[in-house]
């Protein structure tokens, strides 16, 4: 059959910012579902609010629209490019969500838009667990018994008729939020209402539970003439109860007999069709009971999603771009596999090797949050690693996980001594100090810890009946957790000499990491390296060809393995290594996987043949068809040096691009340049530089820069010096951290003594950095691009709109800057072009600047890739990491016709996105440690709107009018007048508590007074529960205690009010609320702002 | 105990014993089914080969009895890359080691499997022998080479006689089991089959009853005037092993059973004898088909249907007279995959509708069997 003929124009719908539960695996089936529609020939219009992803890149599609993606929003795109048809299903449960609301709207209906991939009654059955439940029964399919409720007595009835434990799920909402387990009728009240409330349709489904069945998922597709294949099946280690996101999992399914297994793929058949997605992939997941085989269907996404991205990567089966290719019509027997070239897409692949998923958290961020894992998913990024057994592939996922430090899995000796540390970045402290019951306890309910606290079991002897009895987890996976903590013990302590031909290899062949063995028995790791090197041991590469080797592979799609024959055949061209980011994390997220695939495309159009490395299943730069050549491998020195000593092999000059990727490619920069290798661009030396506090400010020094007072401390007394020398507040952080990590702004000394006694690991090596704090300056962010030559080119100059001591990423930002005089502009434009040519930069570079009393100061700069390069990149229309990327390769920025600074041509808002709705308890208050995990871009020609669009992409729909709430600290109130009156001007009634109240009525404003939470009822907080308060103000910040304001801010969240915690956030708003009065929405594909083409209004 | 793979090319692998003690010789193929060992190490089909599973762990879910294809393992040896120590699943009854041992079964692990696979894919199937030994040095591997060199062709060689039941019996009706899928039509009453075995696998056998036949199992050499002496509703053409060029004797009464218009079923080695029967030739495969995944196309509708496989000879379509026709095609070859008889109720797959291992994709043959009884 050829692809249907009635369609000319297909919508396709992102996912929207990077979220819990929602991350870069949306960008990576989305940009190849753009790929595939248009390489047939199809009008591709794109809408996604995100500018950090590929897939609004303005070549991707025709038409790009980085707008809210709510429904107004759509109706307009849709009114204004009438598509033929949308394609609902690439974007997560947010664009099945806005199908949804189209459908209901009428907007399809009037504009006689389809939809393709999924139907609205397809998307019903899904997505409403009862219609799903009575589906499923009327197949002759078990479910687990359950009743619906859409208030909390029917709750209670439905409780008291199953009987506790009960699973809580709201319906329609996204990776499980508001979900949970209830073991008793109080927890149960809690999670019942809060479900009923963060339900968009105020309902929620309690169910009989099947906590520690097996969990298993089963990725399908299916095309029109109802063809039906397994794409890949997956099995959850963490049994029923956790999340799968948040669930290490493993590809294939390894403990189902075919009888087993065979049945599950029968009832998936019958589910697809049954649920009615006529063409497209679906994920469904069902539980089976361990004592009996019993085999209950959990749910199905009728569309892609993290475990097809999974999927996908697991098996070398690209299920978006073909889901895409089906959804035209094709019949899956006339889409060719890719890898085979000879076979077509009309098979089930089948996998001559384990695949491992290990989930990242970053609970670290979150002090005050359950780290429990349940229902709702709470990690934010997750690595993959591919073995040729189980063991190799799960201590490979390990390693992978960069959690700061090697033997994580084993309370050995070495471990025991820092016991009750907390762990760097992320790892959790070893603490062998506890009992068996604790131990027990914290086996029995799963946290992020429960892997280490498992392998903390083994080692102290415990058998895998009494683990598998506290954990569930299937003996098959502990008998293999047992085997490695067994060949562990053997060489522990034995020194170099422990490891013996017959040991190492044994060794490696499980999947240890030299880093492991060298923690392990006693030695350095080079020493480990060396003696690995001169026992001939080292990695070969095996191929993901989706067939177990049947069938020739042409696509170099690669993984490490310790085993005689190497599949890598590189070739003599010239080439470029790319480092990935490893894990998706707070701090270092998909900005940094756009940068090293926009590398991967320039470097192949210089001519060179480019080669990537990462471990992060999510992203694009995983997908065989960004670089030339895909090593799915960890990012550690180890397996990178391996990956390049392999390259080399060929002949041919191999250099390694370093800068693209964040922290975890420039940890081993240095490294990597030690051993020989050449680091493409801006050299290590210079990173360091930059890095380095002490060198860095004489640096700038002789540069005549200004700079914060600053000082260094290893110690207490170090540090109150340095205070006592620049005077507080200060800024206190760890060298070489993420994302803010364990950075505070110090008010007093007692405050600095505590951060310096508990909060981190100061070392001569790692010192804590003490820099003065510019209270209330303006800041600034700065991408450039500098080549060999010594040219400078500034790609855009970022305004934040939170004032000085919140997080850069955490901060909204406008270019061009709004409200900054251009003379201080030009000193930063001119301290730009000094520090970068001093700096030596070839390629990106980033500096943040504050202006305080006229005064311009640097406060940090790196000369590497940043989180707003693709942020700036969207808005001028100017790709500068692809330049960059050009520019490292020996090309000038006058080859490239890249002369003058960047303009853009529009106003351009970034609005950040926290996960703080996952975290119940969690404070909403935002610091100088980066909390969020995404980000949006609003665009318009002023800059209220543009806010006021950035806004409504995060999902906060500032009133238009109403009631705001306002209460500030003292040192605001004199700032607050005018932005009160303002509100009050465009007719907002205001509410305030005592002391704000008084403040604003003397100057003449009519105010209403509310309690404060802590003064008596009714207060604030039920005002805003009762829905009687349409935006709030509370700024906490400075001096003051600002627990008491938490309820409010978790009580906004939670009720989806607005709520701005800062004064120029609150500024900003008000400029928002009166464009969009004055103004209206309007939206502008990015090919016309380019274009100069105007805007049309929604 | 250490273990040595010796190839007829003089190829080596050395790894772990990982079954019975002993040596092994065959032709070593590879499968590619993620599941279902125990239904291959049973599949009498693979007698006088020794299998390779390309998927990377193998045991992990134990043998159970009722995962039987035969009374008792028919492949010369097994190949794994991990075997699992232990046996993880409700349904289990034991390991696969001890089955191995149980069964005299020599097995290799922890050898580069996917080298192995590779190997056979481009240069063909080879012969090869299996050898376990307490110390390497023991062992003389070109010896071992010259072994698998002097080990039978698989062409020419009837493996049929080694596997087929030497009398006749009737397979009793018995509870299909909670993993039986209900068929989608039964006959109006129990039919009446005679079955050829030529290495039969039981749920051939399983489906046939669940679809509503009572089957008799006649040896392979039984002359068709004994089936049709009873007058069977339908006969049935088994699966088996080898090459079906030098089975003259069942050429010869399948021949009589087209002739006779009785309605006539044959799944592998049985529709590649049909095919000579009706006029065709057979060629053998470089490496085969083995293995769950094996997209098959009905021309007829175009459905598309994912099968289990395990053959290395297949039926030339160029042979064939003008009143067979070719049903069905794999995709990935485009070598026949059915075959049907214009004229006369005959038809045949070379695949396995049974499964076991594998999809269920196919059942609906055993339905088009019932209904081209039904419709005479």
């Amino acid at each position: 059959m050829p692809r249907r003929t009635d369609l000319k124009k297909v919508l396709v719908l992102g996912s929207g910012p990077i979220v819990i539960g929602q991350a870069c695996e949306f960008d990576y089936s989305g940009s190849q579902a753009c790929k595939a529609l248009r390489a047939e020939g199809l009008e591709v219009v794109l809408v996604n609010s995100n500018p950090a992803t590929i897939m609004t890149d303005p070549e991707l599609a025709d038409r790009t629209y980085v707008e809210p993606l709510t429904p107004d929003v759509l109706a307009a795109i849709i009114e204004r490019e009438r598509p033929d048809a949308i394609l609902p299903t690439v974007g997560g449960q947010t664009a099945l969500n806005l199908a949804v609301d189209l459908a209901n709207a009428g907007t399809l209906e009037k504009y006689h838009v389809k939809l393709i991939g999924a139907s609205i009654e397809a998307i019903k059955i899904a997505e409403d667990r009862q219609l799903f439940k009575d589906a499923m029964r009327s197949i002759g399919l078990d479910v687990p018994q359950s009743g619906l409720a859409r208030n909390p007595r029917e709750a209670l009835e439905v409780a008291q008729a199953l009987g506790f434990p009960l699973v809580i799920r709201p319906s329609f909402t996204l990776g499980g939020v508001g979900g949970g387990i209830a073991y008793n009728i109080e927890e149960f009240r809690d999670l019942a209402e809060r479900g009923l409330e963060l339900s968009p349709v105020h309902e929620v489904l309690i169910e009989e539970s099947v906590i520690g069945w097996k969990e298993f998922e089963l990725e399908v597709m299916r095309d029109v003439a109802d063809n039906f294949v397994v794409i890949c099946s997956i099995e959850n280690i963490d049994p029923m109860g956790v999340h799968t996101g948040d669930s290490i999992t493993v590809a294939p399914i390894l403990t189902l007999s075919d009888k087993e297994y065979q049945r599950m793929r029968d009832a998936a058949r019958l589910i697809i069709r049954k649920v009615g997605v006529e063409t497209g992939g679906s994920n469904i997941q069902f539980a089976v009971n361990p004592e009996d085989g019993r085999m209950v269907v959990i749910e199905m996404n009728p569309r892609v999603s993290r475990s097809s991205a999974l999927a996908s990567k697991a098996t070398g089966f690209p299920i978006a771009k073909i889901a895409a290719k089906l959804a035209l019509g094709y019949h899956l027997d006339e889409i060719p596999n890719d890898i085979t070239r000879v076979t077509p897409a009309s098979f089930e692949p089948t996998i001559d090797y384990v695949v491992v998923k290990i989930p990242r958290w970053n609970f670290e961020k979150f002090p005050q949050a359950n780290r429990t894992l349940t229902t709702q998913m709470k990690s934010v990024g997750e690595v993959m690693a591919i073995g040729r057994t189980f063991k190799e592939a799960f201590m490979k996922g390990v390693r992978s996980l960069e959690l700061g430090r090697s033997g994580l899995l084993f309370s050995s000796a070495e471990l025991d001594r820092v016991s009750g540390t907390p762990g760097v970045d992320g790892a959790p402290g070893t603490n062998d100090i506890e009992d068996d019951g604790t131990l027990r306890k914290r086996l029995a309910v799963p946290t992020d810890h429960r892997m280490w606290d498992l392998f903390r079991a083994l080692n102290r002897g415990w058998s895998i009946e009494q683990i598998h009895e506290t954990t569930k987890i299937d003996p098959w996976f502990l008998r293999q957790f047992a085997e490695i903590c067994d060949m562990r013990r053997e060489v522990a302590g034995g020194g170099i000499g422990a490891l013996n031909p017959v040991a190492l290899k044994k060794l490696k062949r499980a999947g240890f990491g030299d880093a492991e063995l060298a923690l392990a028995v006693g030695a350095g790791e080079t020493a480990v390296r060396d003696e690995r090197v001169s026992q001939g041991l080292k990695p070969v590469y095996k191929r993901v060809d989706t067939c177990a080797a049947e069938f020739e592979s042409f696509t170099p799609y690669m993984y490490g393995t310790y085993e005689p024959s190497c599949e890598s055949n590189p070739n003599g061209r010239d080439k470029v290594v790319i480092l990935g980011s490893g894990p998706n994390r707070i701090g270092q997220g998909i900005e940094f996987d756009y940068c090293c695939c926009h590398a991967a495309f320039a470097l192949r159009d210089e001519g060179l043949e480019t080669v990537m490395i990462n471990c992060n299943p999510e992203t694009v730069s995983t997908d065989y068809d960004t670089a030339d050549r895909l090593y799915f491998q960890p990012l550690t020195f180890e397996d990178v040096m391996a990956v390049i000593e392999t390259e080399r092999s060929a002949g041919g000059d191999v250099s390694c691009l370093v800068q693209f990727g964040g922290q975890t490619p420039l940890k081993l920069a240095l490294a990597l340049q030690e051993a020989g290798v050449r680091i493409l661009g801006t050299s290590p030396d210079s990173i360091d530089l930059a890095e380095d506090r002490k060198r860095f400010s004489a640096l700038l020094s002789d540069l005549d820069i200004t700079q914060p007072a600053s000082g260094t401390a290893t110690s207490r007394e170090e540090a109150r010096a340095v205070a006592a020398r620049i005077s507080f507040p200060v800024v206190v952080r760890p060298s070489y951290v993420l994302g803010g990590r364990g950075m505070a702004i110090v008010y007093d000394t007692p405050t600095l003594d505590r951060y310096m006694t508990n909060a981190v690991d100061a070392s001569p090596e790692h010192p804590v950095l003490v820099d003065k704090f510019l209270e209330d300056a303006f800041e600034f962010d700065v991408d450039a691009i500098a080549d060999a030559t010594g040219a400078v080119v500034i790609g855009g100059i970022m305004e934040h709109i939170e004032e000085a001591g919140i997080h850069s990423g955490d901060s909204s930002c406008v270019v061009p800057p709004f409200i900054c005089p251009e003379r201080h502009l030009a000193t930063i434009r001119d301290y730009t072009r000094r520090i970068a040519r001093a700096l030596k930069v070839v390629g990106l570079m980033n500096a943040q600047y504050a202006i305080k009393d006229d005064v311009v100061y640097v406060l940090e700069v790196n000369p590497r890739a940043s989180r707003t390069v693709p942020y700036l990149s969207k808005a001028s229309g100017v790709p500068l990491a692809k330049m960059a990327a050009r520019v490292m390769a020996g090309r000038t920025l006058a080859d490239l016709g890249l002369t003058k600074d960047v303009e853009v041509s529009g106003v351009f808002v970034k609005s950040p996105v926290f996960p703080f709705v996952r975290f119940p308890g969690v404070d909403t208050i935002l610091g100088p440690e980066m909390k969020s995990t995404g980000e949006v871009m609003g665009g318009s020609s002023s800059f209220g709107v543009a806010f006021a669009k950035a806004q409504l992409a995060v999902g906060q729909r500032l009133p238009q009018t109403g009631t705001a709430f306002v209460s500030v600290n003292n040192t605001d109130k004199a700032n607050l007048v005018p932005i009160a009156r303002d509100l009050a001007q465009l007719g907002f009634r205001l509410v305030a508590t005592r002391g704000t109240a008084n403040h604003l009525r003397r100057n003449g404003l009519e105010v209403e007074v509310v309690f404060k939470v802590n003064e008596g009822r009714p207060n604030i907080a039920d005002e805003i529960v009762n829905r009687k308060i349409d935006l709030v103000v509370n700024t906490p910040l400075g001096r003051e205690s600002y627990l008491d304001d938490r309820a409010v801010r978790r009580a906004a969240m939670m009720h989806e009010v607005p709520c701005i915690t800062t004064l120029t956030g609150a500024a900003a708003a008000v400029s928002a609320i009166r464009g969009m009065r004055q103004q209206g929405v309007s939206i502008r594909a990015l090919q016309d702002y380019y274009a100069g083409i105007a805007a049309e209004s929604v | 105990m250490d273990a040595i793979l010796a190839l007829e090319d003089g190829t080596i692998y050395r790894g772990l014993s990982a079954g019975a003690d002993g040596e092994a010789g065959g032709e070593v193929v590879f499968n590619t089914s993620m599941t279902g060992y125990q239904e291959v190490l049973t599949d009498p089909s693979y007698a006088g080969q020794i299998v390779t599973m390309t998927c990377a762990e193998i045991g992990n879910y134990g043998v159970s009895p009722d995962d039987v294809e035969s009374r008792k393992p028919y492949v010369a040896g097994f190949i794994v890359r991990d075997a699992s120590p232990v046996a993880s699943n409700w349904r289990a009854a034991g390991t696969l080691r001890e089955y191995l041992v149980a069964n005299g079964i020599v097995a290799i692990a922890d050898i580069d499997t996917r080298a192995l696979t590779r190997l056979l894919r481009s240069s063909g199937v080879m012969r090869g022998v299996i050898v376990t030994a307490s110390g390497r040095a023991a062992l003389d591997v070109q010896a071992l080479v010259e072994r698998a060199r002097s080990m039978p062709q698989m062409e020419g060689s009837d493996l049929v006689r080694e596997v087929t039941t030497n009398k006749a019996f009737d397979w009793p009706q018995g509870d299909p089991g909670e993993f039986s899928a209900a068929p989608l039509r039964q006959p109006k009453r129990r039919l009446k089959i005679a079955a050829y075995d030529f290495g039969m696998k039981r749920n051939i056998l399983r489906r046939l009853s669940a679809h509503g036949c009572d089957v008799r199992v006649y040896p392979a050499s039984a002359p068709a005037s004994e089936l049709m002496a009873t007058k069977p509703d339908g006969v049935f053409l088994s699966n088996g092993p080898g090459d079906p060029a030098p089975l003259t004797y069942a050429i010869d009464n399948a021949k009589t059973l087209v002739e006779s218009g009785v309605p006539v079923f044959g799944i592998c080695l049985g529709h590649q004898i049909l095919g000579l029967a009706m006029g065709g030739r057979t060629f053998k495969l470089k490496f085969g088909h083995r293995g769950a995944n094996h997209p098959v196309k009905k021309l007829a509708t175009g459905q598309i249907e994912i099968t289990s496989q395990n053959h290395g000879f297949a039926v030339d379509p160029e042979s064939l007279p003008h009143d067979v026709e070719v049903t069905h095609l794999n995709l990935y070859d485009h070598t026949v995959e059915g075959l049907r008889h214009k004229t006369r109720p005959v038809f045949s797959v070379q695949y396995h509708p049974e499964a076991s291992p594998g999809p269920h994709d196919a059942d609906y043959l055993f339905d088009d069997f019932i209904a081209l009884i039904e419709e005479r």
